[in-house]
């Protein structure tokens, strides 16, 4: 073999068992999913590739709600995820001083808990006869028969909750980054600081928002922990279908098509996400 | 700001510019931070909360250390800690050693499929995890393989490794290439210019990614939730207490995975900054 062709190889082998096992166990499985949604039958006596196209629409008919429901969660803990630690960002990227580190390591510490305690200190506190609500009845400040738990607002605080530091990190990237000569030079030319911030500081950080939101947003909609464990009958999320008729249920051509639909509408967002700022930057935001 | 002092005779200042910037602003920061702290301190107070029937209540019972000292007393809620310990120690293992020659050859060389890997490697860490679990579980009943240890870890390779190809190309691509180069002008083989020289330089990259491949399969639920069968990992098993109430020990081993993930990460943050002023 010669040498040249030798060195083209190097990179082929290098990659190949990540590519086996990323094509096999994620590429693979994501594309078998079109074909197990077209199949009907049961666990009993096997399934059959019918081509059973109509299931997207029955699909999409039967769990609108749940779709809309967890793009409306999703977006609502998105918006407040942002718009609660945008300034947060700021402020430790600009004016953070000796306390940078300190800050980002506290406001972090979430990520050191496990996914399922941090939901469950939520239940904890949010309980009818729970730390604040419990409370709060003690003092005779609210009615008895308040509740929180299996309501919307329940469902979307812990998906928020969950989005903070992941919101945080992205921002705080971007702001850091900016050159801080910029700002100083309009400063100079008698900018103002909402000028300042308009038209420097908010453009700059860009990426880091939109890195953000599509980070959260993807895992927040498809999320169904936090409905299951905060929420009630009437804030199931898609999330919670997709797991109920894959896992319990066992009708996959059902569970398929929901995931399929779900992975769709997310890849659209994406697309015109990579299509407005490239997907340079969010690869360099997730790191 | 530097120049505001020489500056600040010529432009117009609102007062309410250090106000926001010394007042309001530092406050809200402190304000997210308790509401961020919240959860993790309930977390640690109902771990030293007695509980006459081994179930956690919402209310106060009284300051017990008895989790702790009681802490493998239920033998299921062990061994389910015991096997997520063990699928992060493999997966871990797995996904740098085959995740570290796909970051390099990623980071190092032009090759057709590359744009096609950065997109896969993307797509894995992007996708939803639902998605991700709900269409590998088709896979694995489609090929008629039974769930359990095996399938969560083929699982947990498949999203850590992308992250451990992330984290190392981030890396590879901010040291100089020039260095194994020269390597290999000075006659060694790629393969010794690979063990010498760039695994040594990218070694502290191979341990953040390391443990952040162990951290997010410690805590991996939704895909696990899909791919386990009948076996059960800690998350999975904290899932399935809360309808019948959570005992207490949930709360202490979270609290000490809790401790020791934080623990380590201002070990990290330390050495980082040690190294940092070597080489400065």
């Amino acid at each position: 073999m010669s040498t040249k062709l030798r060195t083209a190889l190097v990179p082929y082998l290098l990659s190949l068992p990540a590519a086996l096992w990323l094509g096999i166990f994620f590429v693979l499985p994501i594309l078998t999913i079109l074909g197990v949604s077209l199949m009907t039958g049961n666990s009993i006596d096997g399934w059959t590739l019918t081509w059973n196209f109509s299931i997207f629409g029955d699909a999409i008919s039967t769990y609108a709600t749940q779709f809309g429901r967890s793009f409306l969660y999703g977006g609502i803990s998105t918006a407040v995820a942002l718009l609660t630690m945008y300034p947060v960002a700021y402020w430790i990227a600009f004016h953070g001083g000796r306390f940078k580190s300190v800050l980002l390591f506290l406001l972090l510490l979430p990520f050191f808990v496990s996914f399922v305690i941090r939901i469950l200190a939520w239940q904890f506190i949010l309980a009818d006869d729970g730390i604040i609500l419990g409370a709060l009845k003690d003092v005779g400040l609210i009615p008895e028969d308040t509740h929180v738990l299996s309501t919307p607002f329940a469902v979307v605080a812990g998906l928020t909750y969950d989005a903070l530091p992941f919101m945080l990190l992205p921002l705080y990237v971007a702001l850091q980054r900016i050159d801080r000569t910029q700002v100083e030079g309009a400063a100079d030319l008698y900018a103002s600081a909402s000028a300042r911030f308009r038209t420097i500081i908010l453009p700059l950080s860009a990426p880091g928002v939109y890195a953000g939101i599509v980070l959260v947003a993807i895992t927040n909609i498809g999320d169904y922990l936090s409905a299951s464990i905060l929420g009630g009958p009437s804030t199931t999320m898609i999330g919670n279908i997709i797991q109920t008729q894959y896992v319990n249920n066992a009708d996959y051509p059902i569970a398929s098509a929901l995931a399929l639909i779900l992975m769709v509408a997310l890849m659209a967002a994406m697309a015109v996400y990579a299509r407005v700022f490239g997907t340079r930057t969010l690869q360099e935001h997730v790191t | 700001m530097s120049g505001a002092t020489a500056a600040s005779g010529r432009r117009p200042r609102s007062l309410a510019g250090p106000l926001w910037k010394r007042a309001v602003l530092p406050t809200y920061v402190l304000i997210v931070l308790a509401i961020t702290l919240v959860p993790i301190i309930v977390m640690i107070v109902y771990s030293l909360n007695e509980a006459p029937n081994g179930r956690l209540s919402f209310s106060w019972q009284g300051f017990t250390t008895e989790w702790y000292r009681h802490l493998f007393e239920i033998p299921d809620l062990t061994d389910a800690l015991v096997t997520s310990l063990e699928i992060a120690a493999l997966s871990t293992v797995i996904a740098v050693a085959i995740g570290t020659p796909a970051a390099l050859a990623l980071a190092r060389y032009r090759f057709r499929g590359r744009a096609t890997g950065d997109l896969v490697i993307l797509a894995d860490i992007a996708a939803p995890s639902v998605v991700v679990g709900a269409s590998l579980l088709g896979l694995f009943v489609y090929l008629g393989v039974s769930r359990g240890f095996g399938t969560i870890l083929i699982a947990h390779v498949a999203f850590n490794v992308a992250f451990v190809v992330i984290v190392l190309q981030a890396r590879l691509r901010d040291i100089d290439p020039s260095l194994s180069e020269a390597a290999r002008d000075l006659g060694s083989s790629p393969i010794q210019a690979f063990w010498l020289i760039t695994i040594p330089v990218i070694y502290p990259a191979i341990l953040s990614a390391a443990l952040l491949a162990a951290a997010l399969s410690i805590d991996d639920f939704i895909i696990t939730s899909f791919v386990a069968g009948q076996t059960l990992t800690f998350p999975l098993w904290v899932y399935g207490s809360v309808k019948v109430g959570i005992p207490p020990q949930v709360f202490a081993m979270g609290t000490l995975i809790f401790a020791a993930g934080a623990l380590i990460a201002v070990a990290g943050l330390f050495s980082a900054r040690r190294s940092a002023r070597q080489t400065a």
